[in-house]
């Protein structure tokens, strides 16, 4: 197997010692890659919840919004991260079954999850969720509804902002709307193999 | 009359997979050039970015292959080489030995069909599971995907229904709401229950070491969310210089693919799980794949190692439009395909050498590339080199007489006053019957042979 890798090596050496110059290392300004039209003057929360919208997601600005609309849905029981629970808690009342930890032996019994993302791109209405602020993965993703709590002070305006802010984690995952699929015939279904509902309350 | 394997493909295919394969691959067209052009000011120039940064990072593997390996393993990773296809598989197969492990789960990777994984593990008694809903339907079908990313282009919901009824997930039903919904079920226990999460990479950054991968459907994220070992194939051509350059990349990825501004998911992995985290492995294994990279990138095609496997190209082909995915007979199919199939195929080019005819260069597949490659040039190279290894090429016209012709002047002559005759000559003399009938559809222009050559005379002698 290192035998691999040397050979691997070698033959990449190989490769591009014939090249008498090497394609240079492009500079560029990363406004290049950003949607400034979108952005312009705009609110960041509010652009945010009119991003995640387009893409098939939700947004709630209130706890009683988000509690308003899982009832609706008739989605009582779920997940909640401890952290966020004693402070979501009293808005939710009456009537919801809420664990405190998620287990995986019983996945089809969350009707929803509620987690902390890491922060939001406005841009694109993407939630940012990674291993230190999201308490657990599969509790972001099972669910048939998923719940991102999202600060204000975490929203990033655009793509390359978000990039350069991934910082340290192992583990970083951007969701731009619900799961999706067109495999079959080109037609759109939301909820394959994660959530139906990708959903923000901006906090 | 003889022709090509790929024409013969073509000929075959139903009209129905022709017209739905026309259809969508229309449609994702139309909206991705759409998208790209209503919101970016200058959409070429970030597709001509993107090439720059791909080409900068396949010509300096040298320095950035060493610089990731070191990268990944200072983040906790383990990096495995495999020269082949063969290495490839037995380095997986020794990862999930040394675990005991039995049961794999794998989300889009293009390079494990490649390699054909799950066939040679399936020999070591391992289960190794699609979970990408196309995917996942070619494998119960043993079939093989048509499309880079919509695999299952060629299928229509009354087959896939009949599918899953044969495999017990439900009585017939050719909803893709009921379908879907029948594969989640199905699936999210296969993941609870695997040992080992496999997955592609789409971009490797040698600043961090980070692994991207993009799916909408969250098969990725749910291997890495339900497994506690997780397993990246990579070819070695998927390395960007930098973190910033992934904004760029992933920009244009979702869009070209998908017409999407972004991937739903979009994942980056920078080693295994944190201690905190409940969920997802804690054990990361990156194994670099050449398996024939390296002989293109020694190759006069290297800039085809750019691809970024978008499938804009396919979707924009007139040829793939008619062909469909099969006819290309190879893991990467449409344009990209007929570049990158026959330069992996190694001692097999002479089977593949056909793809790169089967095109009538119109320089759509450039014009869409995300990475701007020139496939066109790299398709003339290739018939360039077909040619020289004297590969047989089944039904092209012999040009022996042409030949003769454009190489003798007096001859030259003769045949352009000679041809003056065929303004004379009605349409049901011509001796060819394809020719008589292509003539009689049309109007051709009064033959004007030699009237060059006179007027350069004229304009000498003034
Ligand atoms: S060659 Fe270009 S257009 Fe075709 S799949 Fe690759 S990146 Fe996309």
């Amino acid at each position: 197997m290192s035998d691999d890798r040397e050979a691997i090596f070698s033959r990449v050496r190989g490769a591009l010692a014939p090249l008498r110059v090497r394609a240079p290392l492009p500079q560029y300004d990363t406004e290049i890659a950003v949607l400034r039209q979108v952005l312009a003057g705009r609110d960041l929360a509010e652009l945010f919840g009119e991003r995640i919208r387009k893409v098939g997601g939700l947004a709630f600005f209130t706890p009683a919004a988000l509690v308003a609309h899982l009832r609706t849905g008739g989605r009582l029981h779920g997940y909640c991260d401890p952290v966020l629970w004693p402070g979501l808690a009293p808005h939710f009342g009456a009537g919801f079954q809420v664990e405190t930890a998620f287990d995986r032996t019983r996945v089809d019994d969350y009707a929803f999850g509620i987690t902390r993302a890491a922060g939001a791109i406005a841009e694109t209405g993407t939630i940012i969720l990674n291993d230190a602020a999201t308490s657990c993965r599969l509790g972001a993703l099972a669910p048939w509804v998923h719940v991102a709590v999202v600060e204000r002070s975490s929203l990033f305006a655009d793509l390359p902002q978000a990039v350069a802010g991934l910082g340290d984690d192992r583990n970083v995952v951007w969701c731009t709307g619900p799961s999706k699929t067109a495999d079959v015939e080109g037609i759109l279904i939301e909820g394959v193999h994660g959530p139906g509902e990708q959903i923000a309350l901006v906090v | 009359m003889p022709s090509q394997p790929i024409d013969q493909f073509a000929r075959e295919l139903s009209p129905e997979t022709r017209a739905s394969v026309y259809q969508s691959t229309k449609t994702t067209h139309e909206k991705r050039t759409k998208l790209l052009f209503d919101q970016f000011a200058d959409p070429n120039r970030l597709r001509t970015l993107a090439g720059e940064i791909k080409q900068h990072a396949i010509e300096n593997l040298d320095t950035l292959l060493p610089q990731v390996e070191a990268r990944l393993t200072g983040n906790g990773a383990k990096v495995h080489w495999a020269s082949t296809a063969q290495g490839a598989c037995e380095a997986v197969l020794r990862i999930m030995q040394a675990r005991g492990a039995t049961k794999l789960v794998k989300a889009k990777t293009m390079v494990s069909e490649e390699i054909e994984l799950a066939h040679f593990l399936e020999g070591h008694g391992i289960e190794a599971l699609e979970t990408d809903l196309g995917e996942f339907i070619v494998q119960i079908d043993h079939d093989h995907p048509s499309h880079i990313v919509r695999p299952i282009i060629h299928k229509n919901r009354r087959e896939i229904a009949r599918s899953f009824e044969r495999e017990g997930l439900g009585a017939y039903d050719d909803d893709p709401g009921t379908i879907t919904r029948r594969a989640r079920h199905y699936l999210r226990h296969k993941y609870l229950a695997a040992d080992v999460g496999l997955t592609g990479a789409n971009f490797v950054s040698a600043e961090s070491g980070r692994i991207v991968l993009v799916t909408n459907e969250g098969n990725s994220r749910f291997c890495l969310a339900a497994t506690k070992c997780h397993i990246a194939l990579v070819g070695i051509e998927k390395i960007v210089p930098r973190d910033r350059d992934l904004a760029v990349l992933l920009n244009l990825l979702g869009r070209s693919g998908t017409a999407q501004e972004l991937t739903v998911y979009t994942e980056f992995i920078g080693g295994p799980k944190s201690a905190a985290q409940p969920d997802g492995p804690e054990e990361m294994h990156v194994i670099f794949v050449d398996n024939g990279r390296t002989e293109v990138l020694a190759s006069e095609c290297r800039e085809i190692l750019r691809c970024i496997r978008c499938g804009a190209c396919l979707n924009v082909c007139p040829v793939y439009r008619q062909a469909s995915g099969h006819a290309y007979r190879s893991v990467y199919p449409g344009p990209v395909g007929a570049v990158l199939s026959p330069l992996l195929a190694g001692e097999r080019f002479p089977q593949l050498a056909d793809l790169p005819k089967a095109s009538s260069l119109c320089g759509a597949c450039n014009e869409v590339c995300p990475v701007n490659i020139p496939i066109p040039d790299l398709l003339l190279r290739l018939r360039q080199r077909a040619k020289e290894e004297n590969v047989p090429s089944p039904g092209t016209p012999p040009m022996g007489a042409w030949a003769l012709l454009a190489s003798q002047p007096t001859a030259w002559r003769a045949a352009l006053a000679g041809g003056r005759l065929m303004n004379h000559v009605p349409t049901k003399l011509i001796p060819v019957p394809a020719l008589q009938a292509w003539a009689a559809q049309r109007e051709l222009p009064a033959w004007r042979g030699g009237e060059f050559r006179k007027w350069l005379r004229q304009r000498r002698s003034r």
